[in-house]
């Protein structure tokens, strides 16, 4: 009888030892083919160096990675996240870059049971009414972003401005964030198609108008060529370039010296001066042989909450509201330094205008030009219901 | 809106009209003489830029990367005709565009594979790298009037050689009637091997041309291709004089479209709601276009005669 009840404590004893040291199962979603998959590969990259740097374990258990690409379509999407969900059981869902993505996955992950970790898109309507006590944000409210450059605008004093965006919802969100802030005259709103590669005709709009600052919003090849056009034709010494999404360390090896000088907004730079951000630029430089952009640093810092939340609960993921709890304390240290995060999960932090500039080994990178928001909240907050 | 806006524009409009033509040339005449449907013709544009970006890093001449590059992508095109298409000539065309689709996707993700997926830059040789003064303020950067001027000329010369030479008067009566071509002991194959090598370097050559303005990209051949076939389907398939006419046409359409069409809207309806329908509009224009050449003229503008 006692052997009996010693080999069932043994026993007992072997479960729970084997249930603490479960791996930790983390999906990641990110766009890793196709032009965009630029942005996908830093999101991916700063997670795993993250990891690593962690030393393979988040909160104290073993991590193991599942890496999917969601190709940029939300049906693909959705099923690969289903499956990561139902058939590998992760724990955590980290991605995606785009809001469309986002507004595809956000259900199948979070009913599943996973928390999901936005490491870039952060949309209004999540932001808002249809927050959701399973999903994190460790980037921005898209309108922050927008918000940077119109304020900058304002504040310098930038009498005219010309706004250009791609036909679409986040173009139309782009030009209206920039407006919100800005009082100035707006001399001209241009639409162009979604993924118009020559601005030729745009560009002598602009030379046209002669305004003090052009504001873009034109995200990944869009920008690379625009800006290369934009400043063949001799404007950038005309007027001040303001721009979301345009510049930044993926677009900026295509750019190079034609970026030069040009404004971006953002919440952090490579060169922010923390010491944890110092140290994760030189590793992540080290190991992928690019400067890291916000998605790389966003998705970082997705994995140091993950770790700093499992560090609270002993490493337990099963007490839901324990987890959420762990999750909102956000109990890390941010590369970007003040970081909170508001009653929507969205972070509350400062915002910069960035400027590009030239490194001394040749590299691109942005640079922080001037804080322009300080412990910044997102206007939508007010409509969410949770407290 | 000044005339100076106006010519620059038209400006803007040719260049994107010679960039089409280079691309269409190629497309229409092995749609029309080979009766093949290839859409993996936008792929060799692509090449042609990676190339030319490739060739430049090691030269780092843009003239040598240029030569360089155009003879890579027809020893490619050359290549490809032999390994793939060369297989599909009697098969339908349903067949084509699968295979020809095939090799799209895999020639994009090859591309992504050797040079990475974030977009290549090629500076604008030095030479050309300025600007032109067009009026008070407006600038027009030389290297645009480069290619506009390459484009001409190109065009020019293809002309010649299709209606003044002895290949140009084969590939006209292949154009007509294979067949009867084969039959009087002319090599087809051979004949075939020529247009497709020479169309395919006219695409690369469009997109070596073209990568100092855009970036270079995978996937950026499959937009333009689109828009290569609404030009041989305006300008009358197999017909070079047609393709240029239509390229210049749709690039004019397209580029004053999207220029002015707000501007015209507001004549008639309120700022706001003219900025919502002038982009979406200006997108269709071309569209459009194609729609009303195909109703009144079936075959075309300027059809391949015996078609």
């Amino acid at each position: 009888m006692n052997r009996l009840v010693a080999l069932v404590a043994v026993t007992a004893l072997g479960c729970s030892a084997a249930a603490a040291q479960e791996k930790l199962k983390v999906g990641v979603v990110a766009t890793l083919s196709g032009p965009p998959a630029v942005l996908g590969q830093q999101l991916r990259n700063g997670f795993q160096l993250a990891v690593k740097s962690l030393g393979g374990r988040l909160g104290g258990r073993e991590v193991e990675l599942v890496i999917v690409d969601d190709e940029l379509k939300p049906d693909v999407a959705v099923n690969k996240v289903r499956a990561l969900v139902e058939r590998d059981k992760v724990e955590f869902v980290v991605g995606p870059i785009f809001s469309n993505i986002l507004q595809a996955i956000m259900k199948p992950a979070t009913e599943g049971g996973a928390i999901l970790i936005s490491p870039n898109a952060g949309t209004s309507n999540f932001a808002g009414k249809e927050c959701n006590p399973n999903f994190f944000v460790t980037s921005y409210q898209n309108d922050q972003v927008f918000g940077v450059s119109g304020k900058h605008a304002q504040d310098a004093g930038l009498k005219r401005v010309f706004l250009m965006a791609p036909n679409y919802q986040a173009g139309r969100d782009a030009l209206a964030g920039f407006k919100a802030h800005y009082k100035g005259e707006v001399v001209d709103e241009v639409y162009v198609p979604l993924n118009q590669l020559d601005y030729s005709a745009e560009l002598s709009r602009i030379a046209a108008a002669k305004p003090d600052a052009v504001y873009v919003f034109l995200p990944g090849g869009m920008g690379v060529n625009f800006v290369k056009q934009f400043r063949q034709a001799a404007l950038a010494d005309r007027m001040t370039f303001l721009s979301a999404f345009t510049v930044d360390e993926s677009t900026l090896p295509a750019q190079q010296d034609a970026a030069l000088g040009f404004f971006g907004g953002a919440n952090w730079a490579p060169n922010l001066d923390t010491p944890q951000n110092k140290a994760f630029v030189a590793a992540y430089e080290k190991e992928f042989g690019a400067v890291p952009a916000t998605y790389a640093f966003q998705s970082y810092d997705a994995a140091l909450l993950i770790d700093g939340a499992l560090k609270l609960t002993q490493g337990r993921t099963t007490d839901k509201a324990a987890l959420q709890a762990a999750m909102k304390k956000a109990n890390f240290t941010s590369l970007r330094g003040d970081f909170k995060f508001n009653t929507n999960n969205y972070p509350i932090q400062d915002f910069y205008l960035v400027k590009v500039a030239k490194r001394a080994d040749g590299k691109f990178q942005t640079e922080i030009a001037k804080k322009i928001f300080d412990d910044h909240a997102d206007g939508h907050a007010k409509d969410c219901p949770m407290k | 809106m000044s005339t100076t806006l106006l010519v620059v524009q038209i400006l803007n409009g040719l260049q994107l009209g010679v960039l089409l033509f280079l691309i269409a040339a190629g497309l229409t005449l092995v749609f029309g003489v080979m009766d093949f449907i290839n859409l993996a013709h936008g792929v060799q544009y692509m090449l042609g830029a990676y190339l030319a970006v490739m060739f430049y890093g090691l030269t780092g001449s843009f003239l040598a990367g240029l030569v360089l590059a155009l003879l890579a992508a027809l020893a490619f095109g050359l290549l490809l005709e032999f390994a793939v298409f060369r297989h599909l000539y009697d098969r339908d065309h349903l067949d084509q565009v699968i295979a020809t689709f095939g090799v799209i996707l895999f020639l994009n993700q090859g591309v992504k594979l050797v040079w990475g997926a974030a977009p290549l830059t090629l500076p604008i040789p030095e030479l050309f790298s300025g600007s032109v003064r067009l009026m008070d303020g407006l600038l027009y950067p030389v290297w645009r009037l480069v290619v506009i001027a390459s484009g001409l000329v190109a065009g020019v010369l293809l002309y010649g050689l299709v209606a003044h030479t002895r290949v140009g008067m084969l590939v006209r009566a292949g154009a007509t009637d294979a067949p009867m071509v084969s039959a009087l002991g002319v090599d087809i194959r051979r004949l075939f091997m020529i247009v497709f090598g020479f169309g395919t370097m006219l695409a690369g050559f469009a997109g070596i041309m073209v990568a100092p303005i855009l970036s270079v990209e995978p996937g950026m051949g499959d937009t333009i291709l689109i828009l290569a076939f609404v030009v041989i389907v305006i300008g009358g398939i197999g017909s070079i004089r047609g393709a240029f006419l239509a390229a210049l046409i749709v690039g004019l359409v397209d580029t004053l479209g999207r220029s002015f069409i707000v501007d015209i809207l507001r004549l008639v309806m309120a700022p706001s709601p003219a900025r919502t329908v002038g982009p979406a509009l200006a997108s269709m224009l071309i569209y459009l276009l194609m729609a009303l050449v195909l109703y009144v003229r079936p075959t075309g503008l300027f059809p391949a005669k015996g078609r």
